[in-house]
């Protein structure tokens, strides 16, 4: 989208843009300087001389900086995004069925969340259920480390450990809002 | 995007809420978990002699619209015999519930969520016939 010399190739990838190897293991940390950077290299103040357009793709462009960055820290998205650039999209409207072991214990969690309200400890409770969320997040994220690396052989079953991890993201969702709810009010 | 009537009272008065003892072998119990959203569905199916579904339960955890595919899913399969629940499509439930396009994905989970439970109760009586 760029004819605009502003030093950044707009059509890299993610992990090219923050100058980071392609690698599923991403530190926030790591990565938040350049961050900071590139907003201030696509600030619409620097494109104030060049008229509506250049208002138009500053805006395309800080968005772009900010899906990129939202992406790369998000253990969910990151390893959905790694995926699709290696050409192995996941199809995550599809496959509802999955390993019945994991969507039991998904229920039970799920369960375990809905009963916070009646306990006499809210906040241990959601903080008991939030420390299993990022358990299985954390060996989420191992499993589909070590599948990815496989390379070919290993993309389906990285694919399976990133539909789970949506799972997992969304009990990290519910328990904080959760929090929010109840200790907000 | 506002959700149809059908949807608001089935979310507001969900039918057959509940659980069945999973190890009753005329019990079919179908767990099914939606990767766009995360949502999670559990239904469960009681069947008699004849082959012919008596009750029907259901647990959501997920958007209004996933619990009323699932409630009326269990409606609609009280009554019916193995193979006419089976017959049950998720385009069926989208056009009682009226959904959107975007929510289309929690009438497949209902679906699959039927399948599964009768998938279920037919390996569970296979099982205990060999």
């Amino acid at each position: 989208m760029s004819d605009i010399p502003i030093g950044i190739n707009f059509h890299s990838s993610f992990f090219e843009l923050f100058g980071i190897p392609l690698h599923y293991n991403v530190e926030r940390s790591a990565i938040h300087g350049r961050y900071l950077e590139l907003q201030r290299i696509v600030h619409p103040d620097r494109f104030a001389g060049l008229g509506e357009r250049g208002q138009r793709l500053a805006v395309q462009y800080a968005a772009f900086v900010n899906e990129a960055f939202d992406t790369l820290c998000s253990p969910l998205k990151r390893a959905l995004y790694l995926l699709e650039i290696s050409g192995h999209p996941v199809d995550i409207e599809k496959n509802t069925v999955m390993d019945t072991a994991f969507l039991m214990e998904q229920m039970s969690l799920r369960e375990d969340l809905a009963e916070v309200r009646g306990c006499s400890d809210p906040e241990a409770a959601i903080e008991a259920v939030r420390e299993r969320a990022e358990a299985l997040m954390g060996s989420l994220k191992e499993e589909f480390v070590s599948y990815w690396q496989q390379g070919e052989s290993g993309f389906a079953k990285a694919a399976d450990c990133a539909r789970k991890m949506h799972f997992a993201d969304r009990l990290l969702t519910e328990a904080e809002q959760l929090e929010e709810d109840i200790f907000d009010n | 995007m506002s959700y149809s009537k059908k949807v608001i009272d089935h979310y507001e008065n969900p039918r057959n809420v509940g659980r069945m003892d999973d190890d009753d072998p005329s019990v079919g119990t179908g767990m099914v978990g939606a990767p766009a959203c995360g949502d999670v569905m559990r239904l469960q199916i009681k069947v008699d002699n004849a082959g012919v579904i008596e009750d029907a339960k259901f647990k959501t955890y997920g958007c209004g619209s996933a619990i009323a595919s699932s409630s009326l899913a269990t409606e609609w399969m009280k009554g019916r015999t193995l193979d006419e629940a089976a017959e049950i499509r998720n385009t069926q439930i989208v056009e009682e519930l009226a959904l959107p396009p975007v929510k289309i994905h929690c009438s497949v989970l209902a679906e699959d969520a039927i399948k599964a439970a009768i998938d279920d109760y037919r390996r569970k009586q296979n099982d205990s016939a060999a």
